[in-house]
């Protein structure tokens, strides 16, 4: 772990992984090296449930500006449907 | 001249006696050989790193990888990793017993000349100073861009409490440092904060800082690839080891 940015929080939801749907707990968020993204450093996003074992996870590796973008659009979204951050 | 190697997966007891697995690759042949520790970077025990483990095998050298996120289960090298960094890191000290517990390993083959280098990339590559400044089992260590061997106060965390440049007047065996101008994790500032300290106790080490490179300019299957620098480090890194653990050099 070379950043060691990282930051963890939970979550209520679905995921779909390798092995089909399953319930998520926690959402890790990091700036560090991706897997696949042709990129050094990458906001990684892993949505996990740790009980179902480290493939119970739902990945991303996206540019900083690809992750505040996906920020905007959240926030946007959630606006037009009437639920505004509390 | 016959030439061949065996590699193969194995499980050896790490740290405080836990079964762990490896990667292990030796030549065939009766040796004796000198052992070479490799500790995989941030991204996991992948196949980059038994690549790596194969490369040592070829020159020479009785080399172990072992997956030291072992204790974190087991699976693809990138779910096991994702699950690593959610958990704040591979504790240090784990690691320091996995990587003492392979150098054990390596010397007690009765193929082993009983010199043993460690080498590490990425966070591997800070690993492997920690290692040689926290236990007298090496020889010789390579550090490959580790970042965070300079960690101020408030990046230390739970698993990795200290920062190894703490442990610098420990260090105990030759150092080989291979470094990416453009790296932002170590900077060149960084890098100079180590080299300082590591003139100020005397130690015996030799750095490079590559222009025009920055983090993990040895592997190809990524952006960071720079093919001039990796192979000069790479050749620069088996004329280490050869100095320090008295191979034959084979394969070069």
């Amino acid at each position: 772990m070379c950043t060691g940015i990282v930051e963890t929080a939970e979550v209520s939801g679905s995921g779909k992984g390798p092995r089909g749907w399953f319930k998520l707990e926690h959402v890790n968020v990091s700036y560090d090296h991706p897997n696949d993204a042709s990129f050094e450093h990458a906001l990684n996003i892993d949505f996990v449930n740790p009980n179902e074992g480290p493939s119970a996870r739902v990945a991303v590796e996206l540019s900083p500006e690809s992750a505040r973008t996906l920020v905007k659009a959240i926030l946007g979204v959630l606006t037009q449907a009437g639920l505004p951050m509390a | 001249m016959y030439e061949g190697m065996l590699a193969e997966t194995i499980m050896l007891p790490g740290h405080n006696g836990e079964i762990i697995n490896a990667y292990y690759a030796r030549p065939l042949g009766p040796g004796p050989f000198p052992g070479v520790v490799l500790i995989h970077h941030m991204p996991g025990w992948d196949e980059l790193y038994r690549e790596f483990t194969r490369k040592f095998a070829h020159h020479g050298y009785l080399a172990i990888s072992p997956n030291i996120y072992s204790r974190f289960g087991h699976g693809s090298p990138d779910d096991i990793s994702a699950k690593v960094r959610g958990s704040g890191g591979v504790p240090d000290v784990s690691v320091v017993g996995d990587i003492d517990a392979s150098a054990r390993f390596l010397k007690s083959s009765p193929l082993s000349n009983r010199k043993v280098g460690v080498f590490g990339t990425c966070s591997g590559g800070r690993q492997a100073f920690l290692v040689a400044c926290r236990t007298k089992s090496f020889d010789a260590a390579v550090n490959c861009w580790g970042g965070n061997v300079v960690q101020p106060k408030e990046k230390l965390t739970p698993a990795q409490p200290v920062a190894p440049i703490e442990y610098t007047k420990d260090l105990s065996c030759p150092l080989l440092g291979l470094f990416g101008e453009e790296d932002k994790n170590p900077t060149p500032e960084n890098v100079h904060q180590l080299e300082e300290e590591l003139k100020k106790y005397g130690k015996n080490y030799e750095f490079h800082m590559y222009p025009g490179a920055g983090h993990g300019f040895f592997y190809y299957p990524s952006v960071a690839y720079r093919p001039e620098a990796a192979v000069d480090g790479w050749k620069k890194m088996f004329t280490f080891f050869e100095k320090y653990l008295e191979t034959s050099g084979r394969g070069r």
